[in-house]
């Protein structure tokens, strides 16, 4: 396949970008209502089809349950569906978003993350993508803006394809890339409809159709329960390796390579891991020169695939490490660890009897600083020395 | 939106810049703090930022606030919109300072208190990191028309009214 | 894991036809009292097809008569009618023998 041609380069906010990626991929329904920190993406898109550079047909909705429910009938439908929020708007759909996906219907939805209800929250965090963990959904991390747009057009390509058939949601950090103002390239939208051309190729997927007595995902009983749910389970699974498969083919194509499910940064040589995702990554990657350059043999893997969870992929990369840390920027209630940390302790007999260190931070708009990440690489140093170490820290509680 | 603009006019200097502000609730008048790196390389940070080379301040109340200081580099940069002259060093770790009247020459040009360009022409001469007209090329980015000639006007106005001292 | 069951759906995503196997229950079995029309009474507003919850009242042209396929006997129909044609039965008296 030849390659894309370079695209505009501009200076705009990670909602912005959010947009142009939607826009780029000729979504047919769009419903999203405002929420921060996603408003600007929302209304971006609204100007998008008022002025005519998008041809979709823009649901006004009164709130985001609304909004689901009306891109995963939109998709029901055929049409290629696309919706966006955050926190308290996902939350709010959350029984649309399991239809959305027991339906098997390719909905995107960028999700800004941001804190729960709970204690209201207008800042930045990981708990909404965490409460969505079993909506049984794709969900992508993404570390900054140019990762916002060209995910979007992955997303596409990848709920869409036949052997998926799932709907998508890529996830930014609110507030640090939602806000954030980077210069990004923006794709030619003839390189998009040519990267998203082998969907029009292969076999149509099953859809309603005007005056023919079909219905899509109605009561489910016994055994047709069993299957339809298995089914999706495969097709979870299935995307695993679709996903590096189609970012492949996005980095030959635009010259932009993501390395799929997770990203190894200076991990061959590596005594201890970090793992991280979102925008403290970047962060991450900066603190571990600095150590390096002291010596310290420490790399990072950057989790960008979150459900399904890579498990194939993190074993291989962690099997034999001595020491692992896991930032996560959220909470898993009822277990003492992060999320993302007590995920990756199931992998614990596949991985070997590897010390892993659990830290919480970054919540509520408070930074994962660099001081922060270098007290983190030195903790799992230790105990890559045999050395005691703490197996679960809450950095903002120790300060 | 004097964030982005910086950003852009790095970006048209061919460097790398990652700029966001911090906010609460979407609302008109809410404090805001915007953060901007500058570099040669791509920029990988992603946090707030704790030691900055420069500060500008918009608000001149903003002076009243014990911790408007802390963390300041060595030797770093101080732009301030304020009506009166900078008599004294506010910060031992401050080696320039740029004062200008943003505000009177915002609501000469403009029309209105919205002192941001004015402060980017101010900005660009004190440091000399950005060539003003780097700053000019990028405004029809954001504004058009009559408002963006007064923008042009006000930006120019504060290149070359700022009172810069060096200590 | 050796998969003995036989696929329902055709479809990866759960579809089905529904004039033949769409997943529903027959809920006419459930009923203890049916709804009987006085056609006399009836001015054939649709009132009762409107209100129906299962919405099973077969239009007949001139009047409407419920589905007893489906027809779960909720009395909905009674209630709303304006003409009260509808009176509510016992199933009992329709069981022959």
């Amino acid at each position: 396949m030849a390659k894309a041609q370079k695209g505009q380069t501009r200076v705009i906010t990670g909602n912005a970008v959010g947009a142009y990626g939607a826009m780029l991929c000729r979504p047919e329904v769009v419903a999203a209502y405002p929420i921060t920190p996603q408003s600007e993406l929302a209304e971006q898109l609204a100007q998008f089809v008022s002025n005519g550079v998008l041809d979709a047909e823009y649901v006004e909705v009164e709130g985001e349950n609304s909004a689901m429910n009306v891109a995963l009938a939109a998709s029901v439908a055929g049409a290629r569906a696309f919706t966006a929020t955050s926190s308290y708007g996902l939350v709010f759909m959350y029984d649309a978003l399991q239809e959305a996906s027991g339906f098997r219907t390719p909905v995107v939805m960028v999700n800004a993350n941001r804190e729960t209800p709970g204690i209201h929250a207008v800042s930045s965090g990981q708990q909404d993508m965490i409460s969505a963990r079993d909506t049984g959904w794709v969900q992508i991390i993404v570390e900054n803006d140019q990762e916002i747009l060209d995910q979007i057009i992955i997303a596409f390509r990848l709920a869409e394809d036949y052997n998926i058939q799932l709907p998508v949601m890529v996830n930014y950090d609110g507030f640090y890339l939602s806000y954030l103002a980077e210069a990004v390239e923006i794709p030619n939208i003839e390189d998009v409809d040519a990267f998203l051309a082998p969907l029009k190729k292969q076999p149509g997927r099953q859809k309603l159709v005007p005056g023919v007595s079909i219905g899509c995902g109605t009561h489910g009983m016994e055994m047709g329960y069993v299957e339809a749910r298995y089914k999706h389970c495969q097709a979870l699974e299935r995307a695993k390796n679709k996903v590096d498969e189609i970012d492949k083919a996005f980095g030959d194509y635009f010259g932009r390579y993501y390395h799929g499910q997770i990203e190894e940064y200076r991990t061959d040589d590596a005594d201890i891991i970090i793992v991280a995702s979102g925008s403290a990554t970047g962060t991450v990657r900066t603190v571990i020169d600095t150590k390096r350059e002291a010596g310290i043999k420490v790399g990072l893997v950057k989790l960008r695939l979150f459900r399904p969870f890579p498990a194939e992929r993190l074993i291989k990369a962690l099997k034999g490490k001595k020491a692992i840390g896991v930032i996560d920027r959220s909470l898993c209630f009822g277990w003492k660890y992060g999320p993302i940390c007590m995920e990756l302790r199931a992998l614990s007999p596949e991985i070997g009897p590897t010390p892993i260190l659990s830290y919480i931070d970054g919540l509520a708009n408070l930074d994962i600083t660099v001081p922060h990440i270098g007290r983190v690489i030195d903790e799992v140093g230790a105990a890559a020395q045999g050395k005691p170490y703490q197996e679960v820290t809450w950095i903002p509680m120790e300060e | 939106m004097a964030a982005r603009m910086l950003a852009s006019a790095f970006v048209r200097e061919g460097k790398s810049v990652a700029s966001f502000p911090m906010y609460g609730f979407e609302r008109r008048g809410a404090p805001v703090v915007a953060f901007t790196r500058v570099d040669e390389k791509p920029i990988r940070e992603k946090t707030q930022i704790y030691n900055p080379d420069c500060l500008i301040v918009i608000d001149p109340g903003l002076l009243t606030l014990p911790t408007l200081f802390t963390g300041l580099k060595l030797e770093s940069v101080f732009i301030l919109n304020s009506p009166k002259k900078m008599v004294e060093q506010p910060d031992k770790n401050l080696k320039i300072g740029g004062v200008v009247n943003a505000t009177q020459i915002a609501v000469d040009e403009i029309g209105r208190d919205i002192p941001n360009t004015c402060l980017l022409g101010a900005f660009a001469a004190a440091t000399g990191w950005l060539k003003l007209q780097s700053i000019l090329d990028c405004l029809p980015d954001y504004l058009s028309g009559d408002i963006l000639e007064r923008n042009i006007k006000s930006a120019g106005r504060g290149f070359r009214e700022v009172e810069v001292t060096k200590w | 894991m050796v998969i003995k069951h036989k696929n329902i759906f055709k479809t990866e995503s759960a579809w089905s036809n529904a004039d033949e196997v769409l997943l529903c229950l027959d809920t006419g079995s459930w009923r203890t009292e049916r709804p009987v029309l006085d056609k006399e009474k009836c001015n054939y507003c649709g009132l009762c097809a409107l209100y129906c919850p299962p919405q099973c009242m077969k239009d007949m042209g001139d009047h409407y008569e419920a589905d007893l396929a489906y027809c779960k006997g909720c009395g909905i129909c009674a209630t709303e009618c304006p003409r009260k044609a509808f009176a509510m039965v016992p199933e009992g008296e329709f069981v022959d023998g």
